[in-house]
């Protein structure tokens, strides 16, 4: 009984364990300090790198990421629908998406680069180009999967085909378009990190983390690491409220 | 309009296969030479069926022998192969009817209020929102059914769900509604209890009812006349008239005239199963 009123702390029985581990490591120094500074000296990092080049960079990949997630998620989700709600249309592009989807995105990149340049469309197409096919997939798959008994009580009512696309297969989708969403999301965080890294970047956290590392500026770069990390974790909490506002239904 | 007019005189004119109806009893549901087959299957060859208006018709058979393909096919859910299905000389599209499905969990939009799912096909037939509210409302009260209607069905028992689902499907005031096995995915408390709300409504209305149930004593219980199909290709095995006086209650259930039909009906089952 006792026991339930402290269950709602357990999430931060990992948090604190792992940061005992670290602390213990670096003052017993089991680890070269110069590969892992203590944790003090990461969160001060942190701390004061989010109120100045961290933040700023921080602020430019949460951008590019919603851009690209926005772009793919208005190009997708229209196309995905389509896509759905013809079974033989699906079907005979369901190759050609497999293929791309499999594809590493950043295998990508000097395509890209040639089609434009090194700027931030570059990082915006190429994370948008992964998560539309993750979108497109998971949208597709949601129109297809529509209860047929749903789809036949709108029909024996009356509806027309229009109708029963808007009012029954878009709102079926749904929670499988969420998941498209989240996993779009997460995907074109990873590549524009990536893309930050290595094509003459000037910003972002994958700048910053490779950059710290150029100078062996050790605290810094894990504080990228962690903003890097508090960023994805957040992307998908936030795609995971809306969803639970949204697609109230899913899974009941 | 002539061409109508014909085909309404010709289908009274035909004799029902089986005769059904006592005298000057015009039948609601006319079908004709229907046909149908499942790939290599034929679930339907040439037949002929007569409803009559303001009856319940429970429809009982062996699994599998096309109950559900019957009413799907008179309620334009699936195409007919061959064949006329008529509703007093008028066409499907003609007429208003509601369908009732199995699976309440899948037929009714979990992303709509109880309230907005059975004002639904009003808005389908494009009746402006007020007037939808102010029907909805008159059928609730009508039915005395209390449900809190604000609920999301997912919130709701199955049997409260099933509630739902028929009421939506006479907010459009149906004049025929067809129910497949509504009451088989519900525990049997649910389904005593939906019995008895289905009997007053149908007492209330009036209404052209034709029910498919796999419980016979639920068939009889409910019907005025229960369709007996045999195996397929089907045919009407036996279209079984039931006198019992209305509302009926467990007290009919023992009844000896109640007991005599539902043996009758179960033989002729029996020979149906045996005959394959
Ligand atoms: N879409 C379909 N494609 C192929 N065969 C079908 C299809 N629908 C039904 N059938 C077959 O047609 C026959 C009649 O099906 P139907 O669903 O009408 O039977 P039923 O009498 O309602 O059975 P149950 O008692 O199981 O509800 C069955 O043998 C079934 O397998
Ligand atoms: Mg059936």
């Amino acid at each position: 009984m006792n026991m339930k009123r402290f269950d709602s702390l357990l999430p931060i029985v990992g948090v604190v364990g792992l940061l005992a581990i670290w602390s213990v490591a670096t003052a017993a120094q089991w680890v070269d300090p110069v590969l892992l500074p203590s944790p003090i000296a990461t969160f001060k990092a942190l701390w004061s790198g989010m109120h100045g080049v961290l933040g700023f960079d921080f602020v430019k990949t949460v951008y590019r990421t919603i851009m690209s997630t926005l772009i793919a998620a208005v190009i997708a989700i229209p196309l995905g629908i389509v896509l759905g709600s013809s079974e033989r249309l699906y079907r005979s592009l369901e190759f050609v998406i497999d293929f791309f989807r499999s594809t590493p995105a950043s295998a990508m990149f000097p395509l890209f680069l040639v089609l434009f340049g090194v700027g931030d469309e570059t990082k915006i197409s190429v994370a948008a180009f992964g998560a539309i096919l993750v979108i497109l997939f998971n949208v597709a798959y949601g129109v297809m999967n529509a209860r047929k008994t749903r789809l036949l009580a709108a029909k024996v009512m009356g509806a027309s085909r229009m109708r029963v696309l808007f009012d029954v297969m878009l709102l079926e989708s749904l929670p499988q378009t969420f998941v498209g969403l989240r996993n779009g999301v997460s995907l074109a965080l990873v590549i524009i990190v990536v893309a930050e890294m290595f094509i003459g970047s000037q910003d972002g956290l994958g700048h910053s983390v490779f950059e710290a590392q150029q100078l062996f500026d050790m605290p810094r770069m894990y504080a990228a690491i962690f903003a890097a990390g508090a960023l994805g974790y957040a992307l998908n909490l936030l795609f995971l409220t809306v969803e639970r506002r949204f697609v109230h239904w899913s899974g009941k | 309009m002539s061409a109508q007019h014909a085909l309404r005189v010709e289908s009274a004119g035909v004799p029902s296969t089986p005769p059904v109806g006592g005298v000057g009893k015009r039948p609601h549901v006319t079908v004709r030479a229907l046909s149908k087959t499942f790939g290599k299957t034929v679930i339907y060859d040439n037949f002929d069926l007569d409803i009559p208006r303001g009856e319940l018709i429970s429809v009982f058979g062996p699994n599998g022998c096309g109950k559900s393909t019957l009413i799907n096919m008179i309620a334009g859910l699936i195409p007919v192969d061959k064949g006329q299905i008529l509703f007093d000389g008028m066409l499907l599209s003609e007429i208003k009817f509601g369908y009732v499905f199995q699976n309440y969990r899948e037929a009714l939009f979990p992303w709509m209020r109880a309230f907005d799912n059975i004002a639904y096909p009003l808005k389908l037939m494009k009746v402006p929102p007020a007037e939808r509210r102010a029907r909805t409302e008159a059928l609730v009260a009508r039915l005395g059914i209390k449900l809190d209607l604000n609920l999301f069905p997912y919130q709701m028992s199955g049997g409260q769900q099933q509630l739902v689902s028929i009421m939506r499907s006479l907010v459009v005031e149906p004049e025929i509604l067809f129910l497949d096995e509504p009451f088989s995915a519900l525990d049997y408390e649910m389904t005593l209890f939906m019995r008895e709300q289905l009997q007053r409504l149908f007492m209330d209305t009036g209404m052209t009812m034709v029910l498919v149930s796999h419980d016979l004593e639920e068939a009889v219980y409910l019907a005025d006349r229960v369709l007996l199909l045999s195996r397929h290709p089907a045919r009407v095995a036996d279209f079984t008239p039931v006198t019992a006086a209305r509302p009926r209650t467990t007290v009919t259930l023992s009844e000896p005239d109640f007991v005599s039909t539902k043996a009758h009906c179960l033989d002729v089952f029996q020979r149906e199963v045996r005959r394959a």
